[in-house]
């Protein structure tokens, strides 16, 4: 029953073992590459096709349809939630600068503002402003933007209220 | 969108595709055919629909055969040729070049297609998004190993192909005609936004 008799089983066992390689590949690509966002893309991409490769090797091999419909309801889950969690990993990584812009050739993202080179308040700790004399200025004249702001809103409330 | 009114009848017609996918995926899990698992597997989505309701999806799904079948074929061939370059790309003595996070410009203005656009990017490997403009349509997406601006331009391209297969495969007629348009004329065009 273990042999591997039929042309099925081949096929079943070349799938597998391709697909447990792409997953292989993924483990090597967290390893390797040099930040968040680029390891993401190795734990999520290599290994949504090696797995959905591994599921069609286990439906050819595993008899019966319930497993196979079992086997399809994972790999659909799977194509559905892999996307999300990546891309809300990277989207938190790239806010909170944990990105190597050195090994990025071009970044559209990034405004160019001065909220930029400032802190922002959701940095973690090891986070240093990209400019530190830059952003020390412009935290200052921020701090002033604000005091100001608040001394003109208390003056409007001092205006309106009827003495 | 016409404004009707919202009774219980009308709510569960809008759900109808989720309870169908509900009572699938629970005769799945149970791997066997009964009536016993349809009936169970109704009374289950209902409950789920209506004790944990989802706003609805505006203007629906428009399924074009032809369309869809391209958009399938392209994805598949994405997956597994990019599959095999990232795969690649972990193995060899030199590691990866240099990344990009790139902004595009898209043509659609509907939540349901942006949506399907941005997982499917996602899930082929090589690009991912990162984030998106809802307002000015925008997506940012980060692309792994990019050698020169001339990458850079192609994978662009490539987004807005994606893009346009979305469209062709689940858009109206409206939003096909509104790939050809300009930024200016699109603007005036209605969008399919969630309010």
């Amino acid at each position: 029953m273990n042999d591997i008799s039929s042309v099925g089983d081949v096929v079943a066992v070349v799938l597998l073992l391709i697909g447990s390689f792409l997953c292989l590949t993924a483990g090597l690509g967290v390893l390797r590459f040099p930040d968040v966002l680029t390891r993401m893309h190795a734990g999520t991409k290599p290994q949504v096709l090696g797995f959905l490769l591994i599921m069609l090797g286990g439906a050819i091999r595993l008899q019966g349809w319930s497993t196979t419909w079992m086997l399809l309801l994972v790999a659909a889950f799977q194509m559905l939630t892999a996307p999300v969690s990546a891309h809300m990993i990277s989207r938190v990584a790239y806010r909170r600068r944990h990105v190597r812009r050195d090994l990025l050739l071009v970044d559209d993202l990034r405004s160019g503002e001065a909220r930029d080179s400032v802190y922002r308040g959701d940095e973690p700790a090891d986070a240093p402003p990209e400019e530190p004399g830059r952003a020390l200025v412009e935290s200052r004249r921020e701090d002033e933007v604000h005091r100001d702001d608040g001394a003109q809103r208390e003056d409007g409330a001092d205006r309106e209220r009827p003495s | 969108m016409t404004d009707e009114p919202s009774g219980v009848a009308h709510q569960l017609r809008h759900q109808l595709p989720l309870l169908v996918w509900l009572v699938l995926v629970w005769n799945f899990l149970w791997g066997t055919w009964s009536w016993a698992n349809l009936l169970g597997g109704i009374v289950v989505a209902l409950v789920v629909t209506v004790l944990l309701p989802l706003p609805p999806v505006v203007g629906g799904t428009q399924i074009r055969p032809l369309g869809l079948l391209r958009f399938l074929g392209y994805f598949l061939v994405d997956l597994v040729t990019s599959g095999a370059e990232v795969a690649w790309q972990t193995i060899r003595p030199s590691g990866i070049g240099r990344s990009a996070i790139i902004r595009v410009q898209l043509r659609t203005d509907s939540d349901l297609l942006l949506t399907i656009l941005a997982e499917s990017l996602t899930l082929v490997p090589g690009s991912m998004v990162i984030d998106m403009d809802r307002e000015r349509r925008t997506l940012a997406v980060h692309v792994l190993h990019v050698a020169d601006e001339g990458d850079v331009e192609r994978q662009r391209e490539s987004v807005l192909a994606q893009e346009e297969r979305v469209v062709r495969a689940f858009g109206s007629a409206g939003e096909i005609a509104a790939l050809g348009l300009s930024a200016d004329e699109r603007a005036e065009a209605p969008g399919r936004r969630t309010p």
